[in-house]
């Protein structure tokens, strides 16, 4: 229907696509395109994050422990149990599915800064968990992942994976849009705003507030596991709560309530330090600073400040 | 066939006995209005009645069905809905969203019909869309329907939250002080918009300080104090009741 | 008492108090704007961090660490004047980013200016350990304790008696409250960024002689002690404290019966444990929404 294909979102994603397709031309050699894939995979998390956080109005500072999850599972499964990478894959994603379902209802009960403690907590205690049980997880060493196989066809290689990454990305943003336009994306919209008239409707929102949360950590793990089989090698240093704070700054960053801002937020965080290199001991400062800056002069985040700039403009 | 029986029914909050011992029945169709002085414990009342509190003794029964312990969704899944006199809009959504939010309960549409936006599910939609527009023209909203929440009027916000509450096709509608705050023309207007549900056959349970809306569309009345009834019965025996008539204005006037 | 409990009660009391410090400050800085300052460790590094650098200088130990808390607490003022005040209509949540980016500002800092390398504080008044009842600890200890106990002391006389304290106070509570009755809301939060680096960079120069010092020691005591803020109840004064005690002994008691490695787990398994069932925290307010 021509009225769907103008609407904003349909534009959105058609953006987003095209940015996949034609950004090779400009990733120069493979360091560049591991960036992108970085990017791509902070970015699935981030989708899922903003769910959560900018529609649903809850918070986690925990969910670098789903993505480590979801990469440790996987890894385990297929370098020491000998499973086929893409059931160790969806075996990791299911297993943490169910312990966000099994500690979901619990935390969620807990409202602001409470909430944000015992997800901190959570994803604090899954780090040191996999850093501690080093038989199986290697420790703090790390270990070795099997690269991702599909049926007999292995996938290596950084131009291979930035298509996967990249048609996985899309795929995930359409489906956080679509849930975000359904029925269930307004009774989320509707809690976060006021959950007593939400309830009243007949919204169960506690059920609705583990549900998105799930849904977020399917995107975590997801993630991981992908992370864990492109890079070959996997460690406890993207499971500490300082990745946790990494994706919700991501998040917050490029905008709560905008499905596309937390992928510019992930693109900007993302790289950014990589820029940033040349500023040699002084990339924290000028991280940090830059970080301030942005947040202070654009306090809704970048996506939402520059589209209620162009639609001024517009006028 | 009673569509509310409340029986013994106490909140207290710490020491404070918000309501105490209340007990009364609300008929099929009828309007039933709780009146009272500030304070009286109206508003405890009503959110007992939909679940935002739990009693601390007594029994809540809808339709028969014994609700005394359920959290609000479950209320309004029973056929209670509810407006409030400290507005609970959504404000970052537009008029007609607040009101789609209200079908929630008759929507069918599984997660897996959401994710993949499945045919089914844009019907779906389409049927809702149609639904609260009807609603938002039945209580005189048609104007509104494109706009934001948030540049209503305070008069429309109020009609907003009724046609919300219509949406979830509630068997008994509560309805928390519609016209405080408005001025004389919105309070006509919202006169008349209580008096056609009650028309319409829905059971209400109205809390109001407006006597003239209280007296014109009720069908039996319940006059509070303290937590207590002071006072029931069809509004021309409340009206001349002296123990009423004292707590309102006072001993001397009696 | 067996020595052993004792011991680690002794260990988890010092380590405990130190967290009450930094939870302290926590809760001052919330309850005047509702802000979680995720600088706040890196005031602890600044304390601790500053008075190696001026101690290293000559300077005498008081000296070194007068010099080191006004460092502390000038660039809290400065980070409340520039970033946060400026940014004061902006939400919350984008309030605590800015914090967040302040913290890994301030640690880049802390790594140019002086190094990466761990440093460690001459103890106040020698190294010889004392025994109490079978157990052993270090004098450095008692300091650690006993200022503790001194700087809660002036602080609830600071709240209940001075007319900033009480100005403080009244914010928390209500600031619109307390704008219509003529405090200048902002000058109170000013006041608070102060004193809560002050009370950090304390905590991280008592605690330098015990764990050492180095520029990213930050994290994990800032992290510690939001962790204590909210055990105890996030704003509550008493709570920061008992949450402090309480997470410190916990930890020291779940190294020395449980496993070292496992100690960090085991708070914050506690911690969940104690939300779950009081989800205010232990001290924190029970308040009903009124609808």
């Amino acid at each position: 229907m021509p009225s769907s294909l103008l609407s904003p979102r349909t534009r959105g994603l058609a953006v987003l696509a095209l940015v996949v397709l034609l950004l090779p031309l400009a990733l120069r050699n493979t360091y560049y395109y591991e960036v992108a894939i970085l990017v791509g995979l902070n970015a699935i998390v981030c989708v899922g994050l903003n769910l959560l956080i900018g529609y649903a109005g809850q918070i986690s500072l925990g969910h670098a422990g789903f993505f480590g999850l979801g990469a440790y599972v996987s890894a385990i499964l297929t370098a020491r149990y000998g499973w086929p990478p893409l059931a160790a894959m969806l075996a990791a994603v299911a297993g943490v599915a169910m312990l966000g379902y099994l500690v979901g209802r619990p935390i969620l009960r807990l409202r602001g800064h409470y909430l944000a403690m015992a997800t901190l907590g959570m994803g604090i205690i899954i780090s040191i968990v996999i850093a501690t049980e080093d038989r199986l997880t290697g420790g703090p060493d790390g270990m070795q992942v099997p690269p991702l196989a599909l049926a007999g066809f292995v996938l290596a290689g950084e131009r291979t994976w930035y298509w996967v990454v990249g048609a996985l990305l899309l795929g995930s943003v359409w489906l956080a849009q679509n849930l975000i336009d359904s029925p269930q994306g307004r009774a989320l919209r509707a809690l976060h705003t006021s959950e007593i008239g939400a309830e009243v409707c007949g919204i169960d929102s506690a059920r609705h507030k583990v549900r998105v949360f799930v849904i977020s950590t399917i995107y975590a793990a997801f993630a991981g596991a992908l992370a864990a089989h492109y890079a070959g090698f996997i460690t406890p240093g993207k499971v500490t709560f300082f990745h946790s704070i990494e994706l919700v700054t991501m998040v917050v960053f490029g905008g709560l309530a905008s499905t596309f801002g937390a992928v510019v937020g992930a693109a900007v965080l993302t790289t950014l330090p990589q820029a940033l290199t040349l500023f040699k001991d002084y990339e924290m400062v000028v991280f940090g600073a830059v970080m301030m800056l942005t947040m202070i002069f654009m306090p809704k985040g970048l996506v939402p400040t520059i589209a209620r700039r162009l639609h001024a403009a517009g006028r | 066939m009673s569509l509310l029986r409340v029986e013994g029914l106490s909140k207290e909050f710490g020491g404070l006995r918000a309501v105490e011992g209340l007990t009364f029945s609300v008929s099929q169709g009828k309007v039933f209005s709780i009146i009272g002085p500030n304070g009286a414990g109206k508003t405890t009342l009503l959110n007992l009645l939909s679940g935002i509190y739990v009693p601390s003794s007594g029994r809540i029964l809808v339709e028969g069905r014994d609700l005394t312990r359920c959290p609000p969704h479950e209320y309004a899944a029973n056929g209670v809905a509810r407006t409030f006199q400290n507005l609970q809009v959504f404000h970052t959504m537009s008029a007609l969203e607040n009101v789609m939010v209200g079908r929630a309960l008759h929507e069918r549409c599984g997660l897996a019909a959401a994710l993949l936006r499945l045919p089914s599910l844009e019907r779906a939609e389409r049927d809702s869309r149609a639904q609260a527009e009807e609603l938002m023209r039945w209580v005189g909203l048609e104007d509104q329907v494109d706009a934001m929440a948030d540049e209503l009027p305070y008069g429309s916000l109020k009609r907003l939250e009724i046609a919300r509450a219509l949406a979830t096709r509630p068997r008994l509608l509560l309805l928390d002080e519609p016209a405080a705050g408005l001025n004389a023309t919105e309070t006509l207007e919202i006169d008349a918009l209580v008096t056609r549900l009650a028309e319409s056959g829905v059971t209400v349970v109205l809390v109001e300080h407006n006597m003239r809306l209280v007296m014109g569309v009720s069908d039996h009345i319940l006059v509070l104090d303290h937590g207590r009834r002071l006072a029931e019965g069809a509004a021309r025996e409340v009206r001349r009741d002296p123990r009423v008539i004292e707590a309102y204005l006072g001993a001397g006037a009696a | 008492m067996s020595a052993p409990f004792l011991q680690f009660l002794l260990a988890g009391l010092t380590i405990g108090a130190i967290y009450a410090l930094v939870a302290l400050g926590f809760s001052i800085i919330y309850n005047a704007s509702q802000v979680i300052n995720f600088a706040q460790g890196e005031f602890v590094m600044i304390g601790g961090m500053a008075t190696v650098s001026l101690a290293g200088a000559g300077w005498p130990l008081p000296a070194a660490i007068a010099g080191a808390v006004l460092l502390a607490a000038a660039i809290g003022l400065a980070l409340e004047k520039l970033a946060v005040d400026t940014a004061r209509k902006a939400p919350v949540v984008t309030l605590i980013i800015i914090t967040i980016g302040a913290s890994i500002l301030l640690r880049g800092a802390a790594a140019i200016l002086w190094d990466k390398n761990v440093h460690a504080l001459a103890a106040f008044s020698g190294d010889a350990p004392l025994n109490i009842g079978g157990a052993t600890i270090v004098p450095q200890s008692l300091w650690v304790v006993g200022t503790a106990l001194a700087i809660v002391v002036v602080l609830s006389l600071f709240f209940g008696r001075t007319l900033l304290g009480k100005a403080l106070l009244a914010t928390s509570h209500n600031r619109v409250a307390a704008q219509l009755v003529g405090i200048n809301v902002r000058h109170v939060l000013l006041a608070s960024f102060g004193i809560s680096a002050a009370l950090g960079a304390i905590a991280g120069a008592l605690v330098a002689p015990i764990t050492f010092t180095s520029w990213d020691i930050g994290v994990m005591l800032g992290l510690k002690g939001f962790a204590a803020a909210i055990l105890g109840g996030m704003g509550s004064g008493p709570g920061a404290v008992l949450g402090g005690l309480v997470l410190g002994i916990a930890e020291a008691m779940g190294a020395g019966y449980v496993s070292s490695a496992y100690k960090d787990a085991i708070a914050f398994v506690g911690i969940l444990a104690v939300l779950f069932f009081l989800p205010g925290g232990l001290l924190g307010r029970r308040s009903a929404d009124r609808v």
